[in-house]
């Protein structure tokens, strides 16, 4: 914006036409603090509550500085060895001196966390040892060390410390998509009995389409109905849209466990009418979940598709009838490809917002029925793992960031956009 | 958006450098954290305004919704919010080892002897015990059950059982019912043929559980009928025979645990704190506030002051005999080292048809 500025520079300029060039130049320049003054602080907001939580996710996710802190010297020994054999006596020897101070300050029990998560069973063998240690006079450590407990002969519990050395891991992000290290350093699969983040990664995805399937059944009629009905009705149809999404997440969720339970108002009324002999299972199953995710999604479906509906003239299908077309190709050909945009965005509103559905699946889902925020809360809350709730945080980041792509095929030469 | 939402820990810092910054180091009042509702209602009246009129301190009061993240988020911003905190035996365990609790100076608390053996522990003072039963519903059912073995007989019983989402409980239940001794339980499950043991236990009765999360649903669902039998809080279901529900409950395996105090290590009003303490342990309290709540004394001499007729509602003397404690040493052990794991499998396994 200043080249003209400049290649003024260059020509035979005289000292009038340098000070407009500076007083330009100037004036520029304070015209763009300004403008960055005044989005200053949607950028500071942008950082703080975006950017700094997603990359802190990251950072915790790969984080591992429990065991150096902790057992610092024995971290750099195991991180030296080769783990092919049982370490010498050195080893041994700076272990039982590490984990006896550290016992006495109170600080072994984080390691010992730490190393639990290689091998279940590891954090009470070191408190055990942490214990037991004034028995341990002198050398040799390593026989008295394996007589304490002789897992600490077992080559598998020097390669899980060896694996906790840090300062950073791979484990946790292995560890959400099944996967874990071996100790000489290759990627295998995780023992079957805890493979299970795939699993809900599917299940996630699975339960998300068929949220989205029903918002588009449910929603697209709907929208067309509002966007073509006339001016009264148009705007009570819309209350009737807006007034649940206005209403707490919670609140609705909380009245679907109302309506849907064995004894709830849905059943009650089937059984009174003789529709039905026996209560249906409405609740603690996947039908229940997906009744009230789709009633708490739907106005994300519709609200995009009313907007780009209300612009579109009815003339045109009259057009199109006019001209010969049934109504079905006029549909297809002429009102459908118009509210294209309005879908795309729809869908994509409602997907990824199922994706990360976590308090009306706890509440109204059975134990099979729960989506990856489950295990993120799990983790977070009840055992304080901060990196396998980070990496399954990714995991569900990343597969919305993979969907943008799709996304953006969706909206392609339409004139709606969201971005 | 819940993802991101899930990212505490910084927030947590965020939260923590604005409140220096605007000096909130300074002194606050004395801080008592316990498990929110009905029941800290009732520890109110009977437990906290006392205290605070006998010794002229000033309380705040704070829910503590179990699990670790609240101390994990003491421990990675050093503001300790609360000065006592009222905890289950695991983040006890937990807490004591990693440093978060004080190791408490018993001189200035009372002897030892006074207390049950298990309610006493190097961070914790052990403050009320709880336990998990079977209930039912005694309007509704054909035939009342008489043990544990019953809920797993789906002759008599083919209706729904509630039980307790996870692993925890339901693999000690399972080995119970299948004749393992309590005090081997945790011997059977530290070997992973004990834990093979436990699931296909629970595999027979798999297709009948409906499991429930909240302590509050056991009730709700055998008074409306939603299952038979259920797996519950035994104070639960004597607060919904209050509410003139008739609901009746089994002391036969049950498994019972306590509830401790404990101070905040780092935390400014420790003198306070050790008063607390000491005044909530008092005998006459603890009968008192099992009246009001139904579970069960830690001081011997309360144990003793408990109306007999309320006695027997209580997880307390003879309704133990069978029962397994699930606040031990091993227990805690067994359960910090493999709660991860197993609820990898458990989840694996719910998800199984």
């Amino acid at each position: 914006m200043i080249a003209p500025a400049g290649t003024a520079g260059e020509g035979p300029a005289g000292p009038a036409d340098r000070s407009l060039e500076a007083k330009l130049r100037r004036a520029e320049r304070r015209r763009s603090l300004k403008a960055f003054l005044l989005v200053a602080p949607l950028l500071l907001f942008i950082v703080v509550v975006f950017a700094g939580p997603i990359l802190s996710l990251l950072y915790f996710s790969v984080d591992d500085p429990k065991l150096a802190e902790v057992l610092p010297r024995t971290a750099q020994t195991v991180a030296a060895w080769d783990g092919a054999e049982l370490p010498g006596e050195d080893a041994y020897a700076t272990l039982v001196e590490e984990i006896r101070s550290a016992y006495a300050d109170r600080t072994v029990a984080a390691a010992a966390m730490r190393l639990n998560y290689e091998i279940s069973g590891f954090r009470s063998m070191v408190m055990r040892t942490g214990r037991k240690l004034r028995r341990i006079a002198g050398p040799p450590y390593k026989d008295a060390l394996i007589g304490l407990d002789e897992r600490w002969g077992d080559i598998a519990y020097w390669r899980a410390v060896k694996a906790s050395a840090g300062p950073y891991t791979t484990r946790y992000l292995l560890a959400a998509v099944d996967l874990q290290r071996q100790w000489d350093g290759s990627i295998g699969t995780a023992p079957p009995e805890r493979t299970i983040y795939i699993e809900y990664l599917q299940r996630t995805f699975w339960i998300s389409f068929w949220v989205l399937a029903c918002c588009i059944a449910i929603g697209y009629p709907m929208a067309f109905l509002i966007a073509t009905s006339g001016k009264r009705w148009s705007r009570f149809l819309l209350v009737l849209v807006l007034l649940p999404f206005w209403t707490s997440l919670l609140v609705r969720t909380a009245a679907w466990v109302v309506l849907l339970q064995n004894k709830g108002i849905i059943n009650d009324f089937l059984l009174y009418g003789d529709i039905i002999d026996e209560p249906l299972t409405l609740i603690f199953n996947r039908t229940g979940v997906y009744i009230a995710m789709v009633h708490i999604l739907l106005p994300f479906m519709v609200l995009p598709l009313y907007a780009v509906m209300r612009n579109i003239p009815a003339s045109q299908m009259r057009a199109a009838a006019s001209l010969g077309a049934k109504p079905l190709a006029s549909f297809l050909s002429v009102y459908l490809p118009q509210t294209l945009p309005g879908l795309g965005a729809g869908c994509i509103l409602v997907f990824i917002l199922a994706l990360g559905f976590y308090i009306t699946p706890a509440l109204i889902g059975g134990a099979s029925d729960q989506m990856l925020s489950y295990l993120i809360a799990e983790f977070a809350t009840r055992t304080g793992n901060w990196g396998m709730a980070s990496a399954i945080a990714i995991l569900l980041l990343l597969s919305v960031a993979a969907l943008y792509p799709i996304y953006r095929g969706l909206v392609r030469g339409g004139s709606f956009r969201l971005t | 958006m819940k993802a991101i939402g899930r990212s505490f820990k910084p927030l947590f810092a965020a939260a923590a450098a604005l409140g220096m910054l605007s000096g909130a180091a300074e002194a606050r009042d004395f801080t008592i954290a316990s498990w929110g509702g009905t029941y800290q209602e009732a520890q109110r009246d009977v437990y906290f305004t006392p205290f605070s009129q006998e010794s002229g301190t000033a309380f705040l009061e704070d829910v503590y919704l179990g699990g670790w993240a609240q101390f994990q988020a003491m421990q990675d911003t050093g503001q300790i919010p609360w000065d006592v905190v009222q905890v289950e035996t695991s983040e006890l365990v937990r807490g004591c080892e990693e440093g978060v609790f004080v190791q408490l100076d018993w001189s200035r608390l009372l002897p030892r002897e006074d207390m049950l053996p298990d309610a006493v522990t190097d961070c914790g003072v052990g403050n009320l015990v709880w336990s998990v039963v079977i209930a039912y519903n005694a309007d509704t059912i054909s035939k009342a059950p008489a043990s544990l073995a019953d809920f797993w007989d789906t002759k008599t019983w083919p209706g729904k059982r509630g039980m307790r989402k996870g692993p925890k409980l339901n693999l000690e239940y399972a080995l119970l019912a299948d004749g393992v001794a309590p005090a081997d339980i945790y011997k059977v499950l530290n070997t992973p043929e004990g834990v093979d043991r436990a699931f296909a236990k629970l595999d027979e009765v798999k297709p009948l559980v409906q499991w429930w999360e909240a302590g509050a649903q056991a009730p709700e669902w055998l008074a409306a009928g939603d299952v038979e039998l259920s797996v519950a809080y035994n104070g639960r279901i004597t607060n919904a025979q209050k509410e003139g529900k008739n609901l009746q409950m089994i002391w036969d395996g049950t498994v019972y645990a306590i509830d401790s105090w404990a101070i905040i290590e780092g935390a400014p009003n420790q003198d306070a704190a050790y008063a607390f303490v000491k005044f909530v342990t008092d005998p006459g309290r603890q009968a008192a506030f099992t009246k009001a709540y139904a579970y069960g004394p830690t001081h011997k001499e309360g144990v003793a002051m408990v109306d007999p007729e309320r006695a027997k509602s209580l997880p307390a003397g003879d309704n133990l005999a069978t029962g397994l404690f699930g606040g031990s040493q091993e227990a805690i052990d067994f359960w910090v080292d493999y709660q991860e794991e197993l609820t990898e499998r458990w989840n694996r396994w719910v998800a199984q048809n």
